[in-house]
């Protein structure tokens, strides 16, 4: 993403000494900005360090951390239910964030059709995005239950089968996915608001070459698109892999740990077996595929990614 | 920039050829279908989807335990159960639990409102030397999966000492463990999303006036409180109602720090119906009514401040 930037002389960093003007802009600048910098600091890379440092003991949370080395990491390697868990993980996020891609495509241009209600469609689209999860998940269980809930009924209407969604290893992660696009209508505002930056003039000339709507969408509105998909790739990602609530509100990792996920298994070691140490190593390697996974997107980003050349 | 039309682009020619006359209006009908009717029949079915977990919370919310073991289940309740919202505010400590639900989301308005506009105006309205690669490391901490830190913040927040009343005076001890101080306090030190959304809508303002101001010899601080806060409270609002919605609706948090069944806020409180043996199914959707209609609520009352916060935030 590119962050506008007015009004930066260029170079000020390359000069060592600073104006008595830029000093003093500085010293305000940074005791702005200094709320975030405590945050930053405070939460977010001593908790970091913390956890690495963390991750090389034996420690139960209360009393004194023993210093293991390299034990947890050893214990993981060896460990079906980390193996287990981080495969949920990834087959969760490698459907839910695609498709998520591609349903809140296709929603943001269901919102940028030309009928003057269009905001209401809007509205409604947009609404389950930001329920609670732990509401939303509670209404699935029931929803998407086989004797209780309509979305079977409607299933059933259909001539398909009567599926036990959350009670079957091999639905339960696809009727997770399926909750997922519920909230595609956050990104579908992004999606369309991106849409509505493209400009016309784009569309008119295809249109006078005879380019018919699937060319058009192909050929203009992807290219011009792939800034924000981008972002939202690299975004859900990071979101995918930490899926949690869903899971803990509706089946608690069953059945036969079919949605037992990561995040699950690492918030089970820290604070129900008492295994901070063992935690912390999950989390570090936690964040390791996040950081290895998002840097992957972000290079192969560079085949596709359009940036705008003013 | 790919503003002008292409040069190449071959000579204006109507899309279709002249056609017959009875021909014509039907290619009028079937433009009207194409442009009208297709997208509203697909926006509707699409919408119905999406109300589909809606109408079902009411539906199951209020039926009674007869009704709810029917099958096939039946699409709207015979006899309306209300008495199932009172069963289920007093089958959890409903009220207290929105008591406390309220009072973190409060907090957690008052500290995003006092601390993101203040550093995203340093952010955005002051020149400094690194302050735009500072603001990359901003953006980068959106990335950053929150449950790797849980541990760690957990054991730090279990060692730091609160403040505490002991004989009439304030005394530092025990930690924040168990209390409200870990959802909260991190509020006041801003977060990426919103320092970002400031961020944009603060540098629409003319930057002319603050010049002006500075000119005049006002301080920053000043021109930051007197000048361009005041034009930026549409920013301040939307901020307010996602930082007050992320409360609301925020699970992992409560679930790790608060373990005092009294101190529970409502997300939490939630899974009591789900505990039994019996889920109480009917129970479980009234008080997941109650929970929802708020949010519900500020959606419809503030439906504009959400669509252009979100494009504000959006990325360009």
């Amino acid at each position: 993403m590119s962050v506008a930037t007015p009004r930066t002389q260029k170079g000020v960093l390359s000069r060592v000494r600073l104006t008595r003007k830029e000093r003093r802009n500085l010293g305000v600048g940074l005791l702005f900005v200094s709320p975030w910098i405590v945050g930053f600091l405070a939460f977010l890379v001593y908790p970091i360090y913390y956890t690495l440092r963390i991750s090389f003991t034996k420690y139960s949370g209360f009393g004194e951390p023993a210093w293991i080395g390299l034990d947890n990491y050893r214990a993981l390697l060896s460990d079906d239910l980390f193996w287990t868990s981080l495969y949920n993980t990834l087959y969760y996020t490698a459907l839910a964030v695609p498709l998520g891609a591609v349903v809140a495509m296709g929603l943001a241009l269901a919102m940028n059709q030309p009928v003057p209600e269009v905001p209401i469609y809007r509205a409604i689209l947009y609404l389950p995005a930001i329920l609670p999860l732990f509401a939303l998940s509670f209404i699935f269980l029931i929803l998407m239950d086989p004797t209780k809930g309509i979305f079977n009924q409607i299933l059933i209407h259909l001539g398909l089968p009567n599926v036990n969604w959350f009670g079957n290893p091999k639905w339960s992660k696809l009727a997770l996915v399926f909750l997922a696009q519920f909230g595609a209508g956050q990104v579908a505002l992004i999606f369309l608001a991106g849409l509505k930056g493209i400009p016309v003039t784009l569309y008119e000339a295809a249109m006078l070459d005879g380019a018919g709507a699937w060319n058009r969408f192909r050929n203009i509105t992807i290219p011009m698109m792939t800034p924000v998909i981008l972002y939202d790739l690299i975004l859900g990602l990071s979101l995918g892999l930490q899926v949690f609530t869903q899971a803990y509100v509706i089946t608690q990792g069953g059945p036969a740990d079919s949605t037992r996920f990561y995040v699950m298994y690492l918030y089970d070691n820290a604070f129900r077996y008492g295994k901070m140490g063992y935690a912390s190593a999950l989390a570090w390697v936690l964040f390791v595929i996040t950081f290895v996974l998002a840097m992957l997107i972000f290079r192969w980003s560079q085949r596709w990614v359009h940036y705008e050349t003013t | 920039m790919a503003r002008e039309r292409p040069m190449t682009s071959a000579p204006a020619v109507q899309a279709a050829d002249p056609p017959a006359i009875t021909a014509g209006r039907w290619l009028w009908v079937s433009k009207h279908l194409q442009r009208q009717v297709v997208p509203r029949i697909v926006l509707a079915l699409v919408c119905a989807l999406y109300l589909l977990p809606f109408y079902w919370m009411v539906a199951t919310a209020l039926k009674t335990n007869q009704e709810l073991v029917a099958y096939p289940p039946t699409m709207w309740p015979d006899t309306l159960a209300w008495s199932n919202f009172s069963d289920a505010v007093d089958y959890i400590p409903f009220w207290r639990y929105l008591r406390n639900t309220s009072i973190i989301t409060v907090l957690t308005i008052v500290g995003s409102v006092v601390s993101n506009p203040l550093i995203a105006y340093g952010f955005s309205r002051i020149d400094w030397p690194g302050r735009d690669k500072i603001f990359y490391v901003v953006l980068a901490t959106v990335f950053i999966p929150f449950p790797v830190l849980i541990v760690a913040l957990f054991d730090i927040f279990a060692t730091i000492p609160r403040p505490m009343w002991s004989n009439g005076g304030i005394e530092l001890g025990g930690n924040w463990i168990n209390t409200y101080l870990p959802l909260v306090v991190p509020m006041f030190f801003g977060n990426a999303f919103w320092i970002f959304l400031m961020r944009q809508f603060f540098m629409r303002i003319p930057f002319e006036i603050s010049d002006a101001a500075r000119i005049d010899g006002a301080s920053e601080f000043r021109i930051f409180y007197q000048i361009v806060l005041p034009q930026a409270l549409p920013a301040i609002g939307v901020i307010s109602i996602f930082a007050g919605l992320y409360a609301w609706n925020d699970f992992l948090g409560p679930l790790i720090y608060l373990q005092d069944e009294t101190k529970y806020t409502l997300a939490i409180g939630l899974t009591f119906f789900k505990a039994q043996r019996e889920i109480q199914f009917s129970l479980l959707m009234a008080a997941s009514t109650l929970v929802v209609l708020p949010v519900v609520a500020l959606f419809l009352l503030f439906q504009r401040a959400f669509v252009e916060g979100i494009s504000l935030g959006s990325v360009k």
